[in-house]
C-alpha cells in the first residue's frame, strides 16, 4: 500500500492537466508547489534524516535562481582594483548545472562551518547566511540590479542536436519539467536514504554515541547530507527563476523558508513521502483560501496549522496515517537499537 | 575624530536596546532550552502597545512604557502555559516550530489588525538634540538609554538578589535537582519566559518612538538578537548584555566606514566569526549552557 502510493500519486499528476484543461492560475498554482516541494524535499533530507534544522535554506534556493539567472543573461562587473568580470550568456540548461554546483558548494561551507557546533548554531548560522546574501543581492546592484530585478531571464531551452529544440515557455511544458525534476529529486533521496550513507544519516540522528563508535564520520556525513540538500535546493530555485523569468531579492524571504518547514513537519519529516503530501496540501491551501481570506489570514491559518499538528500528528500526516492504517512505514524503524545512557 | 566620537555615542544608546533584546532571549535559552522564534513579534507587539496608548488613547508616555512592559509580560505568559508547557520534555525542534508557528500568528495578527502603513509614536522630548561639542544626541534617545540601562539592572537585580531569582538560577543549573529541591519549576518556566519576553516588548516599546512602528519591524530585531546571544554564549546573561554594545558598535561602525547598504549584515558577519574563532561565545567560561 505504501509502496503504490508514490506511484499513483505520480500517475496522478501525470494526469492532472488532462483533467484541468488549460486553466492557468490552477497550472501556476502547481508549478510554484511543485517548485517548492522540491525545496521541502530536500529541506527534509537535512531536518528529517540527520535533525539538522535549516531555516536559511531559502538562501541556497535563491543563490540557485541568482546563478542560473546570471549564467543565462550574462553579466558584466566592475570588481576594484582594476578587474572586470565579464560574462556572455550560456544556455539555461548550463545556468541550471552551475546553480546546483554553487548552492552545494555554498552548502558546504555551511556545513563545515556550523557542524563543529549544531544544534541551535546550526540554525542560526543557515538564517545568518540567508541574511547575508539577501543583504548582497539588494546592494550588489551592479550584478543583480538590487530592487529593480533580474528580468527577461530566458526559459528553459531543452534538446538534443540534431534532434532540434524546444523552448519551454507555456505552462504547460514548465509543469512537465518541474514534475520530472521533482520526481528525480524523489528517486536520488530514496536511492540515498536506503544506502550505507543513508544509515550512517539516521544513525547519528537517532544515537550520536553509538554512531560514532561504530566509526561513522558525524561531520564528513552531515557535511555531505548539507552538500546534496543545497545542490537541490539550488536547482529547484534555477526551475524558479527560468519559470518566473524575473527574480528580485524577495525571492530570499524568510517566510519561503518557514513554508517549507511547514511542509515537511506537516506531511512527516524523516519519510520520503511527507514532503510531498505536505508540499501539496501547503502550496495548494492558498488557492483553497483564497477566495475566503485575506493574505494575512492564511498566514494565521499556516502558523495554527502547525501548532496543531504538532499538537495531534507530533511525527506528522505520513506516519500518522501510516500508524492508522495499521502498518508502521519501513522509514521510522530505528536503524540503531540502545536504551539510552541516563533514563530520561 | 569628531564622526567617530558620534558614532560610539550612537552605538551606546542602540546598544542599551540591543542589550535588552539579548538578554530575555539568552534567559528562555538558558533556563528553558527553547530557542524563542516569538521574541520578534514580542517585540514588535511591545512598539504596537505603546503606539495604542500613547497615539490613539492619548495617555502619558511614560506611563505607557510600562503598560507595554506589563503586556509583554502577560503574553508571553500566556503563550508559556498555552504553548511551551504542553511540550515540556519534547526536543528542542519540535518547541522551536511551536514558537514559529507562534511567531507567525503574533506578526500575521499585527498586521491583519493595524495593516502595513508605518505609524510614529509622538514624544514628549524637545526636537532640539543636545549638542556637546560636534556631537550631538537627541533627548528621546538619551532617555533610550537611561531606561534601557535601568531595565538591565533591574534585572539583574531580580536574578541575583530575590527568591524568584535564585530558583531561576537553580532551574538554570539543574532543573531536575532544584525541582527535588522543592521549586516549582513550571511556575519558574512561565515566569522566565514572562519575563524574557517582557524585555523584548520594552526593547520595542523604547525604540517604537525612535524609528517608526510596523508589523515586520520584529524580524530583524529577532536576528539581532540571535547574533547577540550567539555572540555572548547561549544562556550567558552577562555575555548578551555585552554582545548587545558589541553589535551596536560594529553596526554603527560599519555603516559609518564601510557601506550603510551592508549595516544589518554586521551581526550575521559577526556570528559567522564568532563560530569560527570561539563557537562557546566570546565569554563562555564558568557559565554552564542548558
Amino acid at each position: 500500500m505504501t509502496r503504490l502510493l508514490p506511484l499513483a500519486l505520480l500517475a496522478g499528476l501525470v494526469a492532472l492537466p488532462l483533467a484541468l484543461g488549460a486553466n492557468p492560475y490552477l497550472l501556476n498554482a502547481l508549478i510554484v508547489t511543485g517548485i517548492l516541494t522540491i525545496g521541502a524535499m530536500s529541506l527534509n533530507l537535512l531536518l528529517g534524516f540527520t535533525g539538522q534544522l535549516s531555516l536559511g535554506h531559502i538562501a541556497f534556493f535563491g543563490i540557485g535562481a541568482y546563478v542560473s539567472a546570471l549564467t543565462s543573461l550574462g553579466f558584466d562587473v566592475e570588481l576594484g582594483f582594476g578587474l572586470r568580470a565579464v560574462h556572455e550568456p550560456w544556455p539555461p540548461v548550463v545556468g541550471f548545472l552551475l546553480a546546483t554546483v554553487a548552492a552545494g558548494a555554498c552548502g558546504y561551507l555551511i556545513g563545515r562551518l556550523s557542524f563543529r557546533v549544531r544544534g541551535a548554531y546550526f540554525v542560526i548560522v543557515t538564517i545568518s547566511f540567508a541574511e547575508v546574501v539577501r543583504l548582497v543581492a539588494l546592494n550588489w546592484v551592479e550584478l543583480t540590479q538590487g530592487p529593480l530585478a533580474l528580468t527577461n531571464i530566458p526559459a528553459f531551452t531543452l534538446g538534443l542536436p540534431g534532434l532540434g529544440f524546444w523552448t519551454l515557455k507555456s505552462k504547460l511544458q514548465n509543469y512537465y519539467l518541474v514534475l520530472a525534476v521533482g520526481t528525480l529529486c524523489y528517486l536520488l533521496i530514496a536511492r540515498l536514504v536506503h544506502s550505507r550513507f543513508g544509515r550512517a544519516m539516521r544513525g547519528l540522528k537517532e544515537n550520536e554515541s553509538l554512531a560514532l563508535s561504530v566509526g561513522i564520520n558525524a561531520t564528513r556525513t552531515l557535511t555531505v547530507a548539507a552538500v546534496i540538500s543545497a545542490a537541490m535546493a539550488g536547482a529547484a530555485g534555477s526551475l524558479y527563476a527560468h519559470y518566473l523569468r524575473i527574480i528580485d531579492p524577495d525571492v530570499f524571504l524568510f517566510a519561503t523558508t518557514v513554508t517549507m518547514v511547514i511542509m515537511v513537519v506537516a506531511g512527516g519529516k524523516g519519510t520520503l513521502m511527507g514532503p510531498v503530501v505536505g508540499g501539496l496540501i501547503f502550496g495548494l491551501l492558498p488557492v483553497a483560501l483564497r477566495p475566503v481570506m485575506a493574505p494575512e489570514a492564511q498566514w494565521i491559518v499556516y502558523g495554527l496549522v502547525l501548532i496543531v499538528i504538532l499538537f495531534v500528528l507530533p511525527r506528522g500526516i505520513v506516519p500518522g496515517m501510516a500508524a492508522r492504517l495499521g502498518r508502521r512505514p519501513a522509514r521510522s524503524a530505528p536503524v540503531l537499537e540502545a536504551s539510552p545512557a541516563v533514563p530520561q | 575624530m569628531d564622526e567617530l566620537i558620534q558614532h560610539l555615542v550612537n552605538a551606546l544608546i542602540l546598544g542599551g536596546t540591543y542589550a535588552l533584546l539579548g538578554i530575555g532571549l539568552t534567559l528562555i535559552f538558558g533556563i528553558m532550552n527553547v530557542v524563542n522564534f516569538t521574541h520578534g513579534a514580542l517585540y514588535t507587539v511591545g512598539a504596537y502597545v505603546m503606539y495604542l496608548t500613547v497615539a490613539a488613547l492619548g495617555l502619558n508616555f511614560f506611563l505607557a512604557l510600562p503598560v507595554a512592559i506589563l503586556g509583554g509580560l502577560v503574553l508571553g505568559a500566556v503563550i508559556e502555559v498555552a504553548l511551551l508547557r504542553p511540550f515540556r520534555g519534547s526536543d528542542i525542534d519540535t518547541t522551536m516550530l511551536v514558537m514559529i508557528g507562534a511567531g507567525i500568528i503574533l506578526q500575521s495578527g499585527t498586521l491583519w489588525t493595524f495593516g502595513g502603513v508605518a505609524k510614529a509614536i509622538p514624544s514628549p522630548f524637545p526636537e532640539a538634540p543636545l549638542q556637546i561639542g560636534m556631537v550631538s544626541v537627541s533627548w528621546l534617545r538619551l532617555f533610550v538609554l537611561g531606561a534601557a540601562l535601568a531595565l538591565i539592572a533591574l534585572t539583574y537585580a531580580l536574578i541575583n538578589r530575590t527568591k524568584l531569582g535564585l530558583a531561576m538560577r537553580a532551574a538554570f543549573q539543574d532543573s531536575d535537582t532544584a525541582a527535588l529541591m522543592g521549586v516549582d519549576v513550571r511556575r519558574i518556566y512561565t515566569a522566565t519566559f514572562a519575563l524574557g519576553s517582557s524585555l523584548a516588548a520594552a526593547a520595542g516599546a523604547l525604540l517604537g518612538p525612535v524609528y517608526v512602528v510596523f508589523p515586520q519591524m520584529g524580524g530583524l530585531a529577532e536576528l539581532k538578537a540571535f547574533a547577540i546571544v550567539i555572540l555572548g554564549g547561549l544562556g550567558n546573561v552577562t555575555g548578551a548584555a555585552i554582545g548587545g554594545f558589541i553589535l551596536a558598535l560594529a553596526e554603527e561602525l560599519g555603516a559609518g566606514y564601510v557601506s550603510s547598504g551592508y549595516r544589518d549584515a554586521m551581526g550575521f558577519l559577526i556570528i559567522i566569526a564568532v563560530l569560527l574563532c570561539r563557537p562557546t561565545g566570546l565569554f563562555a567560561k564558568a557559565e554552564r549552557i542548558g
